[in-house]
C-alpha cells in the first residue's frame, strides 16, 4: 500500500527542490534596492489607509464582494446545461436565455442604483 | 420533453410567471423616482397578483401536473395560492401609509413582497422537495430584506439579523433531513418518495433521523414551541405590514408544505411524527397562550398569539384526514382575514419610530374612532374565538375533526387553552372600551387602509354567518389535495 | 474500502459542528454566518455521495440549488450585518439584544 504512493512523495520531495533552488538562484541574481513605496502592501493601486488588521474596510469593497459572489454563483448553472445543451435542442438554449435576462435584471438594478461606481 | 409538453408545463406555471414578471418589471420602474412612485408600484403589484389569481382560477378547472410531476395544479395547491393572494393584497394595501409614517417609502418594498409571494406559491405547489426547498428560500430571503426594510432602525436590523440566522438554521435542518430521505428512496419526487418508503422499515433509524431532522425544520418555520424563540422577536422589530405578511402568507405557506408531506405525501411517517408532534401541539398552545398575558407591546402580543394559533393548526394535522384538512385550511383563511385586519389597526395606530405599538395605545380609541375600533372589536373577539366571527367556527371545527379522530383529551386540553388565550384579547378590547385617554390617537383612514378593512371585517363577519360554506370549499379543496 | 457511509459520517460530523458553532459562539456574528454555512456544506456532501452512490444525478442537481441559495443567504446576511453595525458600531452576539421578554 505505502508503495503506491511513492510517485507521490518523489513529487513532493522534487517540487521543494525545485522552488528552494528557484528561490536561491533569484536571490544570488535580482538587485536589491527597497525603498518606502516598494515595501508598501498592494491594494488593488489605491493607496492605503492603514493596517488592514487594525481598521475597517470600505463598504466597496464589501459590495462588490457580495456581487462577485452571487453572480459568480449564478453562472455555476452554465456548467450544466453547457454538457447537455445538444440534447435539449432549441427549448434548453432559450430556457438559459430566460435565465440570464432574469440575471441581467437583476445586473441592471445594481448598476443604475450605482452599486458599482467607486466613490473614493 | 416535447413542445406540447413544454408549452403546457409553462401555462401551468403562469401565475408565478405573472408575478416574477411584475417584480421585475416592479423592480426597474423603482429605479425611475417620481412623485406617486409608491402608489403606482402599488397599483402594478395589485394588477399582478389579480391577474395571477384569475389565471389560478381558470387553470383549476382541469387539474394537472407540470414539469415532470414537479409542479402540481389541483384544488389543493388553488385554495392555498388564493389565501397567499388575498394576504399579500392586503398586505400591500396597509403598507403605503406604514412606509409613509416611516419614512422608509422604496419601490424595492413591493417587489420584495412580490418575489415572496411568488416563493410561497411555488413551495404551495412544489410536487419535489428540490422544487419546494427553491419556493421556501425565494420567499424566506425576501422576507429577511422586508424584516430589516428599516434601515435606520435599531429593532429593525437586530430583527432582520435574527431571522437570517435562525431561518438558516432551520432550513439547514430541514435540507438535512431531506438529504437523508433522498438517500433512502433515491427520489426527490413526492409521490415516487411515498412508493418507495412504503418499503422500508418505518424503525429504520435513518427514517427515524430524516424524520426528526425534517419534522423539526418544518416546525420551526412555523414557530412551534420548543422552537419558537425567534418568533417575538422577529414581530416585534419587523414593520407591521411585513409582521401582518408573515404572520399570514408565511404561515400559509409553511402550513400547505407540512400538510402536503406530512398528510398527503408522505403518510406512512405518521407513526414517527404523532407522539412528538402531540406533545408539540400542546406545549404550543400553552406556551403562547400564557406567554401572551404578559406582553405590552401589541406586536409582541400578536407573536405568542400567532404561535397559540400554530398550535392549533398543529391539532388539526394531528386529526387527519380530510376532515383535519379542511378545518386547518379553513381555520388559516380566517386567520388570515382577521390578523390583517387588526394589523391594518396598528398601522394606522403607528405614529413613525415605533411609536403606537404599546398596548396602551389602544385606550380610548371607542371614544375618538368608533368606527375603527368597533372594526378591531370584532378582529379581537374572531382572534379570541368568540361565537358570532369567524374564529368561534374556525377552532370550531379543528375540535370537532379532532374529537371524530379520538383526540377527546387533546380538544379538552385546547379548549381550556383557548379560554386562557381570549383573556388577553379581552385585555385591548377593554382598554379601547372602558378606559380614558387624555391623548386620543388621532388620525385619517386613508382610502387603501379603509378597502383593507373593509375586505377584511366582510371576511370576518361573513366566515362568522356562513362558516358551513366556507367549510364545504375548504373540503372540497382538502378532498381534491387528498385524491 | 471507502463506502457511503465514511461519507455520512463526514458530512454528519461537519452538520454537528455547524450546529455547535451556532450554539456556543458568543464572540461574533461572522461565525454564525460561517457555522451556517458549514451546514449547508454538509448536507452538500451528504446530496453528493448519495447521488454517486446511487447513480442518480438529481442529488448533484440539488446540490447545485443549495450552493446558489447559500450564496444568495451569506450575501444577504452579511448585508444586514452592515446594516446593523452602521446603526450599533458592533457586531457582537451579545450585543444583538435591544428585545428581550
Amino acid at each position: 500500500m505505502p508503495i503506491d504512493f511513492l510517485p507521490v512523495f518523489l513529487m513532493v520531495a522534487v517540487v521543494i527542490a525545485l522552488s528552494a533552488f528557484i528561490l536561491t538562484l533569484s536571490r544570488l541574481i535580482r538587485p536589491h534596492n527597497p525603498y518606502p513605496e516598494k515595501n508598501r502592501p498592494y491594494e488593488c493601486g489605491v493607496d492605503h489607509v492603514g493596517e488592514a488588521s487594525a481598521g475597517m474596510f470600505k463598504v466597496q469593497y464589501f459590495v462588490i464582494a457580495i456581487l462577485f459572489v452571487v453572480f459568480d454563483v449564478e453562472t455555476m448553472f452554465l456548467f450544466p446545461w453547457a454538457v447537455v445543451l445538444k440534447d435539449m435542442g432549441l427549448f434548453g438554449y432559450v430556457e438559459m436565455f430566460v435565465f440570464i435576462v432574469l440575471l441581467l435584471v437583476g445586473f441592471a438594478y445594481a448598476w443604475i442604483k450605482g452599486a458599482l461606481e467607486w466613490v473614493s | 420533453m416535447d413542445l406540447t409538453q413544454i408549452t403546457s408545463s409553462v401555462l401551468a406555471s403562469g401565475p408565478e410567471i405573472i408575478i416574477i414578471l411584475g417584480a421585475c418589471v416592479a423592480l426597474m420602474l423603482s429605479l425611475v423616482p417620481r412623485p406617486g412612485q409608491g402608489a403606482l408600484l402599488a397599483g402594478l403589484s395589485l394588477v399582478m397578483i389579480a391577474l395571477a389569481a384569475a389565471m389560478s382560477l381558470t387553470l383549476a378547472q382541469n387539474p394537472q401536473t407540470a414539469y415532470g410531476g414537479m409542479f402540481v395544479n389541483d384544488g389543493f395547491s388553488t385554495f392555498f395560492k388564493m389565501l397567499l393572494y388575498l394576504g399579500t393584497a392586503l398586505t400591500i394595501l396597509i403598507s403605503d401609509r406604514y412606509l409613509g409614517t416611516e419614512d422608509a417609502a422604496k419601490g424595492e418594498y413591493y417587489v420584495l413582497l412580490l418575489f415572496a409571494l411568488s416563493g410561497a406559491m411555488i413551495m404551495v405547489s412544489g410536487k419535489d422537495l428540490l422544487i419546494i426547498y427553491v419556493g421556501l428560500e425565494l420567499q424566506a430571503l425576501s422576507i429577511y430584506v422586508l424584516v430589516g426594510f428599516l434601515t435606520t432602525n435599531t429593532r429593525s436590523n437586530e430583527a432582520a439579523l435574527k431571522y437570517v440566522i435562525l431561518g438558516a438554521f432551520s432550513s439547514g435542518l430541514l435540507l438535512f433531513g431531506l438529504s437523508l430521505l433522498y438517500g433512502l428512496t433515491g427520489t426527490t419526487q413526492l409521490e415516487a418518495m411515498g412508493e418507495a418508503l412504503d418499503s422500508v422499515e418505518t424503525s429504520s433509524p435513518l427514517l427515524a433521523l430524516a424524520t426528526v431532522f425534517l419534522i423539526v425544520g418544518l416546525l420551526f418555520k412555523v414557530g412551534a414551541v420548543p422552537f419558537h424563540m425567534w418568533v417575538p422577536d422577529i414581530y416585534e422589530g419587523a414593520p407591521s405590514p411585513v409582521t401582518g405578511f408573515m404572520s399570514t402568507v408565511g404561515k400559509v405557506a409553511a402550513v400547505a408544505v407540512i400538510l402536503r408531506l406530512l398528510i398527503q405525501d408522505l403518510a406512512m411517517l405518521d407513526p414517527i411524527w404523532r407522539g412528538s408532534v402531540e406533545a408539540v401541539a400542546v406545549l404550543t398552545l400553552a406556551a403562547g397562550s400564557f406567554a401572551a398575558l404578559v406582553q405590552t407591546n401589541i406586536k409582541r402580543m400578536l407573536a405568542y398569539s400567532s404561535i397559540a394559533h400554530g398550535g392549533f393548526l398543529l391539532l388539526g394535522l394531528l386529526a387527519g384526514g380530510s376532515e383535519g384538512l379542511a378545518s386547518v385550511m379553513l381555520y388559516l383563511l380566517i386567520f388570515t382575514v382577521t390578523n390583517l385586519g387588526l394589523f391594518a389597526v396598528i398601522v394606522l395606530l403607528n405614529r413613525g419610530a415605533g411609536q403606537g405599538e404599546n398596548i396602551q395605545d389602544f385606550s380610548g380609541l371607542a371614544k375618538s374612532q368608533p368606527g375603527v375600533a368597533l372594526m378591531a372589536l370584532v378582529f379581537l373577539l374572531s382572534l379570541a374565538g368568540i361565537p358570532p366571527t369567524g374564529g368561534f367556527f374556525a377552532k370550531f371545527y379543528v375540535l370537532v375533526a379532532l374529537v371524530d379522530a379520538g383526540f377527546v383529551l387533546l380538544a379538552v386540553f385546547a379548549v381550556l387553552l383557548s379560554a386562557i388565550a381570549a383573556w388577553f384579547y379581552l385585555r385591548v378590547i377593554m382598554l379601547m372600551y372602558m378606559e380614558q385617554n387624555d391623548q386620543p390617537a388621532v388620525f385619517q383612514v386613508s382610502p387603501a387602509i379603509g378597502w383593507a378593512l373593509i375586505v377584511t371585517f366582510t371576511g370576518t363577519v361573513l366566515t362568522g354567518v356562513l362558516p358551513a360554506w366556507f367549510l364545504g370549499v375548504s373540503k372540497a379543496a382538502a378532498t381534491a389535495g387528498l385524491g | 474500502m471507502i463506502g457511503i457511509e465514511h461519507y455520512l459520517t463526514v458530512a454528519a460530523t461537519l452538520f454537528v459542528i455547524g450546529i455547535f458553532g451556532l450554539f456556543l459562539n458568543r464572540k461574533n456574528v461572522i461565525i454564525l454566518l460561517m457555522s451556517i454555512e458549514l451546514m449547508l456544506l454538509a448536507v452538500n456532501i451528504n446530496l453528493v455521495a448519495f447521488s454517486s452512490f446511487l447513480g442518480d444525478l438529481v442529488g448533484q442537481v440539488f446540490t447545485l440549488f443549495v450552493l446558489t441559495v447559500a450564496a444568495a443567504e451569506a450575501a444577504i446576511g452579511l448585508a444586514i450585518l452592515v446594516c446593523f453595525f452602521r446603526n450599533r458600531g458592533t457586531i457582537d452576539v451579545e450585543d444583538i439584544s435591544v428585545m428581550k421578554g
